[in-house]
């Protein structure tokens, strides 16, 4: 890896890591009372280990000019493993957390082991650590391979990745130690959400600098949707993580906003990350991979167009459809509602260019479970966003909020749309990548795949029936005019079904770990020879020259 | 690359860009598309002007229907505050033993109670009310405070050792740490208590129960009484009946009488209405095993 860099580059990574190693002594002695400080180690560690490696490839000889000959692809293959660790990781967790709420018993009287602590590990282990790993792993492959451009340089996709992931370990064990500042999927406090700032825009400027160089006349669909993502997360995440820190030696911020103001602006994050990172991100990796595998044109150019700004304009409106029946103003509520409903069209229109893609190859869907997941994929990313607009509307929003309705949706969408997505598009790169002739083994991608579909149907199913049971209860009234069940009553009534939601969880989790061992036994296997085609190669500067007009 | 070719599958031309292999057809858009974009755009006009929807400057467009979710809720609490009135205001009015005497009324106490019982004691005391090591079974004729319906109220309005001005105190001293008996007398006094709950129990010796009976006048029975029938008025519990809050074995007894003991309750008076209190006191007196 660090053979990789060139000289002037390897001193640069000296030069941050010693920035990084500054940063960490600081927050260790400023934090020495606080979970501050054991980040501030935890830093000071991260810049340690990066400091050992940079240093002892540091005198290996400068890479050939010969590497400009190629894409930059090292970067993705880290980016994938990494992903499929956090998938294992952070799916257990989620799996540990749906036994503990079987038997909330399960915490051995531990706070890092309750309820509120283990959650956050699961939601940002699966959206940040797994979801945000395969954007970026598979963004570097495809704005590369669509623009015909190698990365302008080896230090900056390196940068962003270990950044990243250094971001997720801290808000991973800063959860278990207590540190949130109570915002849903922004849970991180004031230090790591700097961190990410830097790091997120870095990234931004590595894909526009990769997109600067193309030799393709026009971007392709699946760069504008990973631009998307990668913008609009810069700016929700900057806005919503607004907060001043107590003290320079604390982890813990307060907002700055209050009230309703704060609940609003959290929504707004809460929901086009819903958008742009679980959604844009994804849809860009589906445009590349699903025509890819297929072997199928995209259907149609114009729906992609549609779709992309039907998305992009609606989704900004929709945040507040989950604040329906708070002491947000009704009128914000009407908004949300009204454009929850109105984004229905172009996410359909999004999925029906993804299926119609498959027309002329589904007889390659039926024999290839990698394709299937991508199939699948654009199925249940469909079927959420029906239900999505569905719940959005107030009445129906009466019902369903609060309760495990919304958790079955949330999972229709991460398990149904995000993973299978991403474990296709990892499926189909891992060959492609390690220049191997297919997965180490087929038949486990295949046993993958069911036990993924079994395991979303089962979990979705529970969720379902739990939510809309839960939803019932609470606004049942007995004769005498007073609430039927209590709060237990109900809880009593989702006990089988939150069984089933762990068992289906389970089904998924042993999926993933089926996938790392194929991906892993895939990469031992021996290279396959195979000579690379002009294709598989970036177009040198005086290659190719943009077209007049274009 | 720029050429347009026609897909001999759909019969559609390309756009004549091509990106690593991956090429897109130019399809028209669906007319249905536009059909649906429009439907959801009308539904949404509709709304925007039936319902508070833009905002204008420091206010917002009310909307033809006026509505108000605010008002909205204020009016469905106070129509259900009124089909409610007829039981409300008697049970309000009513004394106990009028309630207890009216089966309609106590139909009311036994489905209401039920759910504000789940809703506010269950997490300590059970769904059931059977109670947990530490936490009173409330169904048994066995009550610190008094079992009376009037009794049980004011144990829910005050609490027990809680933040509440008036609240019911009451504390076991602990006999040991503190000090103030041996342990070799501790031990005599437990094996009297457990005698009296429990007069079968083979392995105490009879002068050990002699001389715990006489250390028992001097040091418990203030609290607990001659009889050990305990003392509503101190909160004091009955040590002969079978029931025991932290446990009625040799060990359990013996930790209680060493270490002291200090229950808590909360306040609810500030939670709970009077109507509330009244319905669960009611709830919890016919709640109760009818056995001794």
């Amino acid at each position: 890896m660090i053979a990789q860099l060139t000289k002037n580059e390897r001193q640069v990574a000296l030069l941050i890591l010693l920035a990084l190693a500054v940063v960490g002594i600081a927050m260790a002695a400023g934090g020495r009372h606080d979970p501050f400080g054991a980040h501030g180690a935890l830093v000071l560690l991260a810049a340690i280990v990066g400091s050992f490696a940079v240093i002892s490839g540091y005198y290996a000889p400068e890479p050939p000019e010969s590497r400009l000959d190629s894409y930059y692809d090292d970067p993705s293959k880290a980016g994938i493993i990494l992903a499929m660790i956090w998938a294992v990781i952070a799916m257990f967790v989620g799996d540990w957390v749906a036994w503990l709420l079987v038997n909330p018993n399960l915490t051995f009287d531990a706070g890092w082991a309750s309820f509120g602590r283990l959650r956050p590990v699961h939601t940002s282990g699966v959206i940040f650590g797994f979801g945000g790993n395969a954007l970026i792993a598979t963004s570097y492959y495809v704005m590369q391979r669509t623009s015909r451009a190698r990365m302008p340089d080896q230090l900056t996709p390196w940068f962003v990745l270990l950044g990243y992931n250094l971001f997720c370990v801290i808000a991973a064990t800063g959860y278990l130690m207590g540190v949130t500042q109570s915002k849903e999927y922004a849970e991180p406090e004031w230090y790591a959400d700097i961190w990410l700032v830097i790091v997120w825009v870095a990234y931004f400027v590595l894909y526009l600098r990769t997109l600067a160089r193309r030799k393709e006349p026009h971007i392709y669909v699946a760069n504008w949707y990973y631009l998307a993502f990668i913008l609009v997360v810069a700016m929700l995440h900057i806005v919503n993580n607004l907060a001043v820190p107590i003290s320079w030696g604390s982890a813990k911020s307060y907002s700055l906003f209050s009230g309703v103001q704060d609940a609003m602006t959290e929504w707004w994050y809460g929901h086009n990350a819903v958008a742009f990172f679980l959604t844009s991100g994804f849809l860009g990796m589906l445009y590349y991979y699903m025509p890819k595998r297929a072997g199928r044109p995209i259907y149609s150019y114009r729906m992609s167009i549609i779709s992309f700004w039907g998305i992009t304009f609606f989704y900004m409106w929709a945040g507040s459809h989950h604040l329906h029946y708070t002491a947000l103003p009704q009128w914000v509520q009407s908004l949300g509602m009204t454009f929850s409903v109105m984004l229905l069209i172009p996410s359909w229109v999004s999925a029906g260019n993804a299926l119609m893609t498959l027309n002329g190859a589904w007889h390659k869907v039926r024999d290839d479970a990698v394709l299937r997941f991508m199939m699948v994929a654009a199925v249940f990313y469909g079927l959420t966003t029906f239900e999505g607009s569905f719940m959005a509307i107030r009445p129906v929003n009466s019902l369903s909020h609060y309760t495990d309705w919304t958790v079955g949706h949330v999972h229709a969408g991460a398990l149904g749309w995000v993973a299978m997505i991403t474990f296709g598009a990892i499926y189909a790169s891992v060959p492609w990548l390690w220049k191997r002739e297919a997965m180490y083994s087929a038949r486990l991608v295949e046993a993958h795949f069911w036990l993924a579909v079994g395991g979303t149907v089962i979990y979705v199913f529970a969720m379902w029936n739990s939510g809309i049971i839960q939803g019932l209860m609470w606004r049942t009234y007995n004769e005498s005019g007073t609430l039927a069940y209590s709060f237990v009553d109900s809880l009593v009534a989702m006990h089988p079904y939150y069984i089933a939601r762990a068992v289906g969880g389970l089904f998924f989790l042993l999926g993933a770990v089926i996938g790392l061992y194929n991906i892993w036994m895939t990469i031992r296997t021996a290279p396959q020879a195979a000579p690379e085609t002009a294709a598989d190669r970036p177009v040198l500067a005086g290659g190719a020259v943009l077209q007049a007009g274009e | 690359m720029g050429k347009e070719e026609r897909d001999p599958h759909t019969g559609y031309l390309t756009t004549g860009h091509e990106w690593n292999g991956i090429i897109e057809l130019n399809t028209p858009v669906p007319r249905i598309i536009y059909f649906f974009l429009g439907a959801a755009f009308l539904f949404s006009l509709v709304y925007w002007v039936l319902m508070p929807t833009w905002p204008i400057g420091t206010t917002y467009t009310k909307g033809l229907l006026g509505s108000d979710q605010r008002a909205y809720v204020d009016n469905t609490i106070k129509q259900a505050a009124l089909e409610r009135a007829d039981w409300t205001a008697q049970i309000e009015k009513e004394s106990y033993a009028d309630i207890q005497k009216n089966p309609a009324l106590m139909n009311v106490v036994r489905e209401t109670g039920r759910t504000l019982f789940g809703d506010n004691c269950a997490a300590c005391h059970g769904r059931d009310a059977h109670g947990a090591k530490g936490f009173p079974n409330l169904t048994t004729q066995s009550w610190l405070w008094g079992g009376t319906p009037e009794a049980i109220a004011e144990t829910i309005r005050v609490g027990i050792n809680s933040a509440h001005p008036e609240t019911r105190s009451s504390q076991m001293l602990a006999f040991g740490k503190d000090g103030m008996l041996p342990s070799a007398d501790i031990d005599k006094v437990v094996a009297f208590v457990r005698s009296l709950s429990n007069p079968a129990a083979k392995d105490l010796p009879a002068d050990k129960v002699a001389a715990g009976k006489m250390l028992f006048a001097t040091n418990c029975a203030s609290c607990h009484g001659e009889d050990a029938k305990g003392n509503p008025e101190v909160g004091a519990p009955n040590l002969t009946d079978p029931y025991w809050i932290y446990g009625g074995d040799a060990q359990s007894i013996e930790t209680t009488v060493w270490g002291g003991r200090q229950g808590h309750m909360p306040t609810w008076e500030s939670r709970l209405s009077t109507l509330d209190r009244k319905i669960l006191a009611l709830y919890l007196v016919d709640l109760r095993k009818p056995n001794p």
